[in-house]
């Protein structure tokens, strides 16, 4: 989206047209938040026996959500080669941080943790 | 001297330097938030078979604060979408909304904070018998909420019951005043506690609502832990407040520098319009990844 902004010297980059294809967008994904934050807590209340499936359908709505944010409210669908080298390095470095954590489960079997 | 970069995009990366600037941050923010959700995970997978409290939070209230959030990311955007025609009232308007959802959001968590630190659990030394669920329990641990001399009080915890005596400093002048000891206090226990299942503390609510609270009186001498739902209650409270904190100081700061450029820096929208539209971008760049860990805090802490 940024990538007509900055095309000449004037402030105002955008075309009125695109701007409010833009707004519609924005409100497309705000609904989708709405509506994906209502099911989480709607299937909360179903109390599943499982509690991996629990787990599993509460990450999978959130990260759907989040997905739509850092794609649309922060323009990640259409960003510069720069922004998705510093993030590409950024996704890597934190699955490291969690897996490295992780490892360690060995030395706090379940149960371990009291209080 | 003149900062390069700051309206105009660098030709090579095709950025202005704040954009690059705020990427980086971000990146930082995702590894500071990342570590406290791996010890999260770590704490929550080594706790025992019913020892992991759960159910203690306002879902409704997070639900709530949820839908303040997203929509205070929906007005951020728009508001620099008005920026790009010019319409300067509208992002008035719009980041307005965003400031006072910003500030709603701190509201309502320090209501929900305050509402912990008067919400206890007490270990007896001999197990008494409650109503929960319908039925009559055998019990050690209770849940509820504490009346002395008519307060319900705050921070309370095991040392308080015994009292503390008047500290005074070399001169004798008393620096903390004498507390006095409590014998026993009056106790309004919840009809649930966390080591049922959340399927039998859904139920055990819905059998009690509307059922008033069979107050009890409990001796001090009867107590061997009391605690508040403070950070030293539990591992999950500890990181429940970490977390939840070191969020909302983020909102609080993403709320001060939107409020900032909303306000007072808004005159730069009449110098130099397209530095002043970068600056708004930046800010909410900042402001949805505020937004972005909380979709994952609400559901982690709140529901699971």
């Amino acid at each position: 989206m940024s990538d007509h902004s900055h095309s000449h010297g004037e402030a105002h980059g955008h075309s009125p047209e695109e701007v409010s294809k833009h707004k519609k967008v924005y409100i497309a994904v705000f609904i989708a938040l709405l509506i994906g934050t209502v099911v989480t807590v709607a299937l909360n209340y179903l109390h599943f026996d499982s509690k991996a499936l629990t787990i599993a359908i509460a990450l999978f709505v959130a990260s759907i959500k989040a997905t739509l944010v850092a794609c649309y409210f922060m323009h990640l669908i259409s960003e510069k080669k720069m922004i998705y080298v510093i993030l590409g390095f950024t996704t890597i470095l934190v699955i490291a941080l969690m897996v490295l954590t992780l490892t360690s489960y060995a030395a706090f079997p379940n149960g371990t943790v009291t209080h | 001297m003149e900062i390069p970069y700051t309206s105009k995009p660098r030709p090579d990366t095709g950025l202005y330097n704040a954009k690059v600037g705020i990427w980086l941050f971000l990146a930082s923010e995702v590894m500071l938030f990342g570590a406290l959700f791996s010890a999260y995970i770590l704490l929550r997978v080594g706790a025992g078979e019913g020892t992991w409290p759960h159910g203690l939070l306002s879902i409704p209230i997070g639900t709530f604060n949820t839908f303040v959030l997203i929509t205070s990311s929906v007005t951020v955007v728009l508001g620099w979408a008005s920026l790009q025609v010019g319409n300067f009232g509208r992002y008035k308007v719009y980041q307005a909304i965003t400031i006072l959802c910003a500030f709603g959001f701190l509201g309502i968590k320090s209501f929900e904070y305050r509402d912990k630190f008067k919400h206890y659990e007490v270990w007896l030394k001999n197990p008494i018998t409650v109503h929960q669920g319908g039925k009559e329990v055998q019990t050690d641990r209770l849940l509820g909420h504490i009346e002395y001399e008519g307060h319900h009080p705050y921070f309370w915890n095991t040392a308080r019951l015994a009292g503390s005596p008047e500290i005074k400093d070399k001169n004798g002048k008393v620096v903390k005043a004498a507390v006095a000891r409590v014998e026993s206090f009056k106790f309004q226990p919840d009809p649930i506690h966390y080591t049922m299942s959340p399927k039998e503390m859904a139920h055990a609510k819905k059998e009690s609502f509307g059922h008033p609270h069979q107050e009890i009186e409990i001796k001090a001498s009867d107590v061997k832990r009391l605690s508040a739902f403070v950070p030293s209650h539990s591992t999950f409270f500890a990181i429940y407040f970490t977390l939840t904190a070191l969020h909302g100081l983020h909102v609080l700061g993403g709320a001060i520098v939107i409020f900032y450029i909303w306000g007072p820096g808004a005159k730069m929208w009449k110098t130099d319009p397209q530095r002043y539209m970068n600056r708004v971008e930046v800010s909410g760049l900042f402001w949805h990844f505020v937004d972005l860990v909380w979709i994952f805090l609400f559901p982690i802490i709140y529901l699971l």
